[in-house]
């Protein structure tokens, strides 16, 4: 993977960067010694690794729009940061870039139960947006796993999802409005508490944007009343095939569930041996849950045992308690762990359409054999977001090659079935070069004009989304 | 341009269903392909208007030729397995409908038919939907048409086709122009195809309605009925005679029978502490009473400009306290408030500043290119705006000025 020269000029100059940051931070939130700020090399994707030149961890918008003011002026790149658990590389820094990040600010702004609205700074945690709601009785539905680590900012700068998303949708859904710092230090507000937009939909553009539009500070989210109750179901198959359909009979029954996941042999096996959920040992496996009152769960788990039945499923496990729901969910939840204690691995994140199911999981078996490398197959089988695990070993010679060689034939076959890239962890560095295969010239310098729109430098999180080929003149003219 | 894409506006009204809106002996371009409609916009030497069925003319009023998108039309591939739907713009909004349904299953966000309150006439297109983002009740609980939208192509102002997202509903490869496109008023682009998350239609609903409530009471069991665990699919509430006596505020659920049964009679129970609450089981009845609320039915054929806020419910109240006795209708919880108002006048004048904004949806053409229809936004998001049109839109082709306020700055 390539990175840009640094921009020789822009280190030159370090020390008065540095200098001027400080004039508008305090002390403690401009760090510039090499040691310290190594521990923002990379982010969740850790094949990756660079250094940046500072650091900035302001703790308000005004603070925020200072940095970026100086780095406007001094033509400094600068890579918006949450907590690092991007997957993708989307936080990774260049050597000539201050890292922006957002950690000190955890403030919750405003919680309003009449208006189902919560107002946090971002770099407050997922988890502890539901965290200052729950108390009411009230959620922020979108879930990733990384919940407990994982900043607003970065869901909103990839438009994050999670396993209960069928329902609820993905952060874009989620989110009703913005304060944000351009890259010039203007501040701008968009959306609020009310439902749309007044002219075009800035807010639907800027969620998913990779940090490349603007540095957002604080977003007003929406957030849902507690279900009464929630309950899965374990099914157990003989083949992906089957599992598929069932998949499908249940959506066209009319059933909408929370979540409906899928894990395949290999995944189940290692999931089991650390988490000990009890699973069957099958060929795929599919955690259907419910949400509603007890008599409403009762209605719809009956429903999709009849709609199993017609699939022969191996095993039908259906929770009686809250203890035997964890049970259900440990082995899911512990599946990428698990893998992590075997083996290194690479995390996919294709999606393709639910009916193509069948057919990419038996073309993934088949590259697998040809690469030499491992697969284990778990995912959103509701929404068809695949997150299939190369296993490799990154102390081998030329196993990360492979992996990656790999990977990249993977996300093709699954742009190939009629899906895209990347689900819900975004583009990144990681999924950059492939872009050209599922867009065309025009359709990426469409994406390319927004850019010069909101960022007419080209310095907000350099490298990243698009090829660097493609962005080659824009970067150049820019300079 | 290819002799065969002109043709009268007598035939394109016919074909369009433009009606009253295209004036005899103008030439209506009606490409019947993508391909077509990306030649027209580079050939275009003036401003174009891009037209599905013309049954939505809201705006700045735009000198333009009208460009139909009637021509390209039909369902694409409608997957009920995986609960997507992928048309052509032109494609009536009649047939996804009825094609979903014999599938069980509808698009989520319940578009509004603006026919009734326009005065207009002819074929709603799915194109059209998404232009104006069109959502009604469900919004509440199933988001707007921008949500459920997952992918489109479009002609940009300069004749290139563009597509972005794609058929699946999770995706977040590169920016999404999707959202961007949706709402966007046939500015930025002529849509060409349109792709949808569809969701299962359930058989049962029910509605209950609580009868001559105050609207801070009225907005207050509406935010309590949202806030509940009750899954609550529309929420509305209709202010009545001049003292409100006569109003009703009306909450929907939707589901598998039991369930709305079951849910029903718990907010029957909650609710009651503002009044009586009458249960309307009657699924037919239910229906025509959604279908008044999302079409904006009161207003229909009577004199007035019709105004659309866009609040915070908690604010709603008070805000709706500075419109006097204009009559108005409160959705979305009280989030979403429609007025009729004295025709001509500056309702945003009237209401001060309050967080949220106002759209002018129906004026006369003076009214409307004398006050800003869509709110007119702060410096800085302005010159964005401007900005992204200039990208998409160059040559300032595709309904220039249609979005933006009068005066020097706007054009
Ligand atoms: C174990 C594990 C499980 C995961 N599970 C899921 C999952 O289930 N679903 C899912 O969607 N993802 C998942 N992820 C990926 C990751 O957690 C998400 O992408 C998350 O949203 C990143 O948040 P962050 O705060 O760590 O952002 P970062 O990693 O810090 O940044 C992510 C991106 O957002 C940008 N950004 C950060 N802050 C701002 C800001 N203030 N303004 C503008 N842009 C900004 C960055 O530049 C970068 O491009 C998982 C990751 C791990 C490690």
């Amino acid at each position: 993977m390539q990175m840009p020269a640094p921009d020789a000029t822009v280190l030159a100059r370090r020390e008065t960067i540095v200098t001027r940051l400080s004039e508008v931070l305090p002390a403690e939130a401009v760090i510039s010694d090499l040691a310290e700020t190594r521990a923002f090399e990379c982010d969740a994707l850790t094949a990756y690794r660079c250094p940046p030149l500072a650091v900035a961890l302001p703790s308000t918008t005004q603070e925020v729009a200072a940095v970026l003011k100086i780095c406007h002026e001094e033509r400094v790149p600068v890579v918006p940061r949450g907590s690092g658990t991007s997957l993708a590389g989307g936080a990774l820094p260049t050597a000539d870039s201050v890292v922006l990040g957002v950690s000190k600010m955890t403030d919750v702004l405003e919680v309003n139960t009449a208006d189902r609205i919560i107002r946090v700074q971002a770099g407050r945690t997922n988890l502890s947006v539901t965290g200052a709601v729950e108390g009411e009785d009230f959620f922020y539905a979108p879930d990733p796993s990384s919940q407990l680590a994982c900043a607003i900012a970065g869901n909103i700068g990839m438009n994050s999802g999670g396993a209960h998303c069928l329902k609820y949708g993905v952060t874009t859904n989620n989110l009703l409005g913005v304060t944000m710092v351009m890259m010039d230090g203007t501040v701008v507000e968009i959306g609020g508490a009310h439902l749309d937009a007044p002219g075009l939909d800035l807010l639907g553009v800027i969620c998913g944007s990779e940090g490349q539009l603007g540095v957002v500070t604080e977003a007003t989210l929406r957030i849902l009343r507690k279900p009464e109750g929630a309950r899965p179901v374990l099914m157990g198959f003989d083949t992906a095939e089957v599992a598929g359909a069932c998949v499908a009979d249940i959506i066209e029954a009319g059933v909408l569930p929370v979540a409906i996941e899928f894990m395949d042999r290999p995944c189940i096996r290692v999931s089991e041996d650390f988490a000990h959920a009890g699973y069957p040992d099958c060929e795929a496996l599919l955690i259907v849950e419910v949400e509603g009152s007890r008599a409403e769960i009762d209605e719809q788990i009956g429903l999709i045992r009849q709609l199993s039945q017609r699939h022969n499923p191996v095993a039908f496990r259906e929770s009686a308690s809250d203890a035997e729901s964890a049970l259900i969910w440990k082995g899911r939840k512990a599946a990428f762990g698990a893998i992590g204690r075997i083996s290194d691995y690479m995390c996919l994140d294709g999606t393709i359409p639910v009916s193509e199911l069948p057919m990419v999981l038996r073309r993934i078996g088949e590259l697998s054999d040809e690469y030499g490398l491992d697969v284990a197959n778990v995912f959103h089988a509701g929404d068809g977001n695949l997150h299939p695990l190369i296993l490799f070993d990154a102390n081998k010679e030329g196993d990360l090659e492979i992996c990656e060689e790999l990977g990249a034939e993977i996300l093709k076959l699954c742009v190939e079935a009629g899906g895209c890239l990347t689900g819900e962890h975004g583009v990144g560095v990681e999924k950059r070069d492939l872009m050209q295969t599922q867009f065309a010239p025009e359709d990426l310098e469409a994406q390319l004009t927004v850019k010069d729109a909101f960022d007419p430098r080209w310095l907000l999180n350099p490298a990243k989304v698009f090829p660097l080929s493609v962005s080659a003149t824009r970067r150049e003219q820019a300079a | 341009m290819t002799a065969a894409a002109v043709t009268t506006a007598q035939e394109a009204a016919q074909a369009t269903g433009a009606g009253a809106t295209t004036s005899p002996g103008q030439s209506v371009l009606a490409p019947t392909s993508e391909a077509g409609l990306a030649e027209a916009v580079r050939d275009a030497s003036g401003p174009l208007r891009p037209m599905g069925g013309g049954t939505r003319n809201i705006g700045r009023p735009v000198a333009a030729q009208i460009l139909s998108v009637a021509g390209v039309s039909g369902i694409v591939r409608h997957d009920p397995g995986a609960l997507t739907l992928v048309a052509r713009a032109g494609t009536p909004l009649e047939e996804i409908e009825a094609t979903l349904a014999s599938a069980g299953q509808r698009l989520p966000f319940e578009p509004l038919d603006h026919r009734a309150l326009l005065a207009t006439e002819g074929v709603p297109t799915i194109g059209g939907v998404v232009a104006t983002n069109a959502s009604g009740p469900r919004r509440v609980q199933a988001g707007a048409c921008r949500d459920s939208l997952i992918g489109v192509r479009f002609v940009d102002g300069a004749g290139r086709i563009v597509k972005n997202g794609g058929r699946v509903m999770k995706n977040v490869t590169g920016y999404d122009l999707v959202k961007l496109m949706a709402g966007s008023f046939g500015t930025l682009g002529v849509l060409t195809e349109v792709s949808f998350k569809v969701l299962p239609a359930p058989d049962a609903r029910a509605t209950l309605s609580i009868s001559g409530l105050s609207e801070p009471q009225a907005i207050d069991a509406l935010s309590e009925a949202l806030g509940s665990p009750y899954d609550v699919t529309g929420a509305a509430h209709r202010s009545g005679g001049a003292n409100g006596s006569d109003g009703r505020t009306l909450v929907r659920i939707e589901g598998l029978a039991a369930s709305v049964a079951y849910r029903a009679e718990r907010l029957v129970a909650e609710l009651g502490r503002f009044g009586p609450v009458e249960l309307l089981d009657d699924r037919d009845a239910s229906d025509a009473i959604w279908r008044d609320i999302r079409d904006v039915r009161e207003f229909a054929g009577r004199d007035g400009d019709v105004w659309r806020l866009s609040v915070r419910p908690s604010e709603a109240a008070a805000l709706a306290a500075h419109l006097g006795d204009l009559p108005r209708l409160f959705d979305w919880g009280g989030g979403l408030i429609w007025v009729l108002a004295t025709p001509g006048t500056d309702l945003r004048a009237q209401l001060g500043s309050f967080r949220g904004h106002a759209t002018l949806v129906r004026a006369d053409v003076e009214t409307r290119e004398r006050l800003p229809v869509f709110q007119p936004e702060p410096g800085p998001l302005a010159a964005l705006a401007t900005r992204l049109r200039a990208s998409f839109d160059p040559r300032a082709v595709l309904n220039p000025g249609l979005m933006t306020a009068p005066g020097p700055a706007g054009t």
